[in-house]
């Protein structure tokens, strides 16, 4: 349902025109996203993870047509996305769920007004009696009371704010949905409910799901298949269940090391030495060797492609 | 015991009545442990902290019980007395590190000014001092780093900062709070690392109040896990985790995701923590709880010996049962 090929997304982060030109500097290019490629079958989870600034944000943001590519391409059923993008109905059949839902409802509208917004923008119920009860029906279908569409959004809770983004973005009827770290705001027990929410509605509505978390073990609980992404690429693509039994990639293996686990109580974990490198200057060759253990002057000088859903040498070379 | 907090009750008065965000906690902490705080936001953790070190946010007051230190009561005390126990005996993490650093000053500054205010030291061994901490704390060239603003660390590096900071003047006790949550988890894992090195080595006294069960059941000897501003049930870390005696905190644990299997659905308390104004009779947490019988809406549990942890729960009070 979802091609992205080649995606790319360079951000230029350079000094003002003058300031650059007076100290002699060069253009300073941030590569959000350098080359990514995925499918998303319909009906299916994709989950991309990764920390903190390695573009997974960005592809969420791409993928629905909020930020243009800088090459590359996403296909939705096949059309172009940019050209898709300028008809409503194509608008219509994807809708995007945030992280922080202090601020992605307006404070000022009615919880009716924010859930209807969609079906009003779209005209999809034009009679107000027949889209009171459009509206009654998707708060109910999130788990909150018809009645709580006359409140305004400080009324509820961070859990509740968000089964309202979801009420929102299930409004126009949506087939795919791109969700942004949507439980990272909230508290355990209440993710516990919209992830099980967003699992039901999966299977209710047959919707497609592009999943973007930091958290490993939210993201083996809701996907299919599993992008795992370091500065801006997908360093391992795989099918959810062997992701997790058999990783691959070096970065991967060592993501799940450093992860705290109720199980490992008074044992020490193994953290993995020095930080994500700045995506203004990443390193040559492969962006993980400064931190990989298996890095050698190969790593250190030649990107490695990804070949049968893992970009390392070290793995395709038989040498991990 | 190197901290006792007993009974205590922080309130807030507001135009619609007094709140009371804290009420009835106590607990104790031993030189070189690690006592973990958890539980959801609201519930008060951070509010705990935040009366031990002497910072709750106006109107909030501490409005009964005491907070002793080395047998020494210190919740009562004038400000600028409690400015000197700050730092020198207490150190304080916060979640944050931009708002704890001063942008305009070098990191180096920061750390002599805060060891030369509670340590005898000359401007050099301060600074010898201050390049040692930053080593200690994980910051690669800290000789050539110390002289360096804020804004030149990455966010990672920021946190080993302010962790230095708070730790520099070689206090018995640090509060941290949420030192972790901002961080990813390769630099979550360093300064978790640091963090137990130190109550081993140093005998530091930690509290760490934190939201993510995984770095409490890693990093904590004890935890107690707080509800609606009260401690619900207090123990030895492997027990809470694996034998909560608490529904809630059975909830709790079974509702985070695990990591080594995909479960069709995960457990999910239901309902949302009451809002302190609505606080309801009885146990708290009667309204969501599973075992919930007549006693729990009328009485309210104090926390009582249950298996191997203390938990306030009246399905303990009777012989022979448990959650």
């Amino acid at each position: 349902m979802i091609e992205a090929r080649e995606l790319t997304r360079y951000f230029d982060v350079s000094k003002p025109w003058l300031q650059r030109t007076l100290a002699g500097e060069p253009r300073r290019i941030l590569r959000a996203v350098d080359g990514i490629t995925f499918d998303i079958p319909k009906g299916t989870t994709l989950s991309l993870v990764g920390e903190s600034g390695c573009g997974k944000s960005t592809v969420a943001r791409l993928v629905v047509g909020l930020y243009p590519p800088t090459a590359g391409q996403v296909r939705f059923e096949g059309k172009d996305l940019a050209a898709a993008r300028a008809q409503p109905e194509m608008r219509r059949r994807m809708q995007m769920i945030f992280q922080d839902p202090y601020a992605s409802l307006n404070p000022r509208w009615r919880v009716h007004d924010i859930v209807a917004e969609p079906i009003r923008a779209f005209n999809l119920v034009p009679d107000p009696a027949q889209q009171r009860e459009r509206v009654a029906e998707l708060l109910r279908q999130v788990g909150l009371s018809p009645l709580d569409g006359g409140k305004y959004p400080h009324e509820f809770s961070g859990g509740q704010r968000q089964r309202i983004s979801i009420a929102r973005a299930l409004s126009s009827n949506p087939e795919f949905l791109v969700c942004d770290e949507p439980t990272s705001a909230l508290d355990v027990s209440v993710q516990a409910q919209i992830l099980n929410l967003m699992k039901q509605l999966q299977r209710d509505l047959g919707l497609t799901f592009l999943f973007i978390s930091h958290n490993l073990a939210v993201v083996r609980q809701v996907s299919d298949r599993i992008g795992v992404m370091y500065l801006g690429r997908i360093v391992e693509l795989a099918e959810s269940e062997s992701l997790f039994t058999r990783p691959r990639h070096p970065y991967t293996r060592a993501l799940m090391e450093a992860i705290p686990d109720l199980e490992m109580t008074g044992r020490s974990r193994t953290p993995v030495g020095g930080e994500v490198p700045s995506p203004i200057s990443p390193p040559s060759g492969c962006a993980f060797h400064p931190r990989c253990p298996l890095a050698n002057d190969r790593c250190r000088a030649e990107a490695p492609a990804m070949l049968d859903g893992v970009a390392c040498h070290a793995v395709q070379e038989g040498r991990d | 015991m190197l901290l006792e907090v007993k009974d205590l009750r922080v309130e807030f008065p507001t135009r619609r009545g007094v709140l009371t965000a804290l009420n009835g906690v106590s607990f104790s902490i031993a030189p070189g442990e690690v006592l973990g705080v958890v539980g959801e936001s609201g519930a008060g953790k951070s509010m705990t902290g935040a009366a031990i070190i002497g910072l709750l946010e106006p109107p909030g007051r501490i409005a009964g019980g005491e907070i002793r230190l080395e047998g020494r009561r210190i919740d009562n005390l004038p400000l600028a007395e409690m400015r000197k126990i700050r730092g020198k005996r207490i150190g304080a993490i916060f979640q944050d590190p931009l708002t704890t650093l001063n942008p305009l000053y070098t990191v180096g500054r920061q750390l002599v000014e805060t060891m030369q205010a509670h340590l005898p030291l000359s401007d050099a061994e301060a600074r010898q001092r201050a390049i040692g901490w930053l080593e200690q704390v994980g910051i690669p060239a800290a000789a050539q780093r110390i002289d360096a603003y804020p804004h030149q660390f990455s966010g990672g590096m920021r946190q080993r900062v302010v962790i230095a900071l708070a730790l520099c003047a070689e206090p018995q006790l640090v509060v941290a709070d949420e030192p972790t949550t901002a961080l990813d988890v390769s630099i979550q894992a360093q300064i978790i690392a640091l963090l137990k090195r130190l109550a081993r080595e140093q005998r530091t006294a930690i509290m760490l109040v934190t939201h993510d069960m995984g770095v409490i059941a890693e990093t904590a000897d004890r935890v107690a896990v707080m509800y609606a501003g009260r401690i619900i049930e207090i123990g030895p870390v492997r027990d809470v985790v694996r034998h909560a005696q608490h529904p809630y905190t059975a909830g709790l644990m079974a509702s985070i995701p695990p990591l080594d299997r995909k479960v069709e659905r995960l457990a999910q308390i239901d309902g949302s923590m009451p809002r302190l104004n609505a606080i309801p009779p009885g146990c708290p947490f009667s309204p969501r709880c599973p075992h919930v019988f007549e006693r729990c809406r009328v009485a309210r549990p104090e926390l009582m010996p249950a298996g191997a942890t203390d938990a306030a729960c009246w399905l303990h009070d009777q012989p022979g049962a448990s959650a």
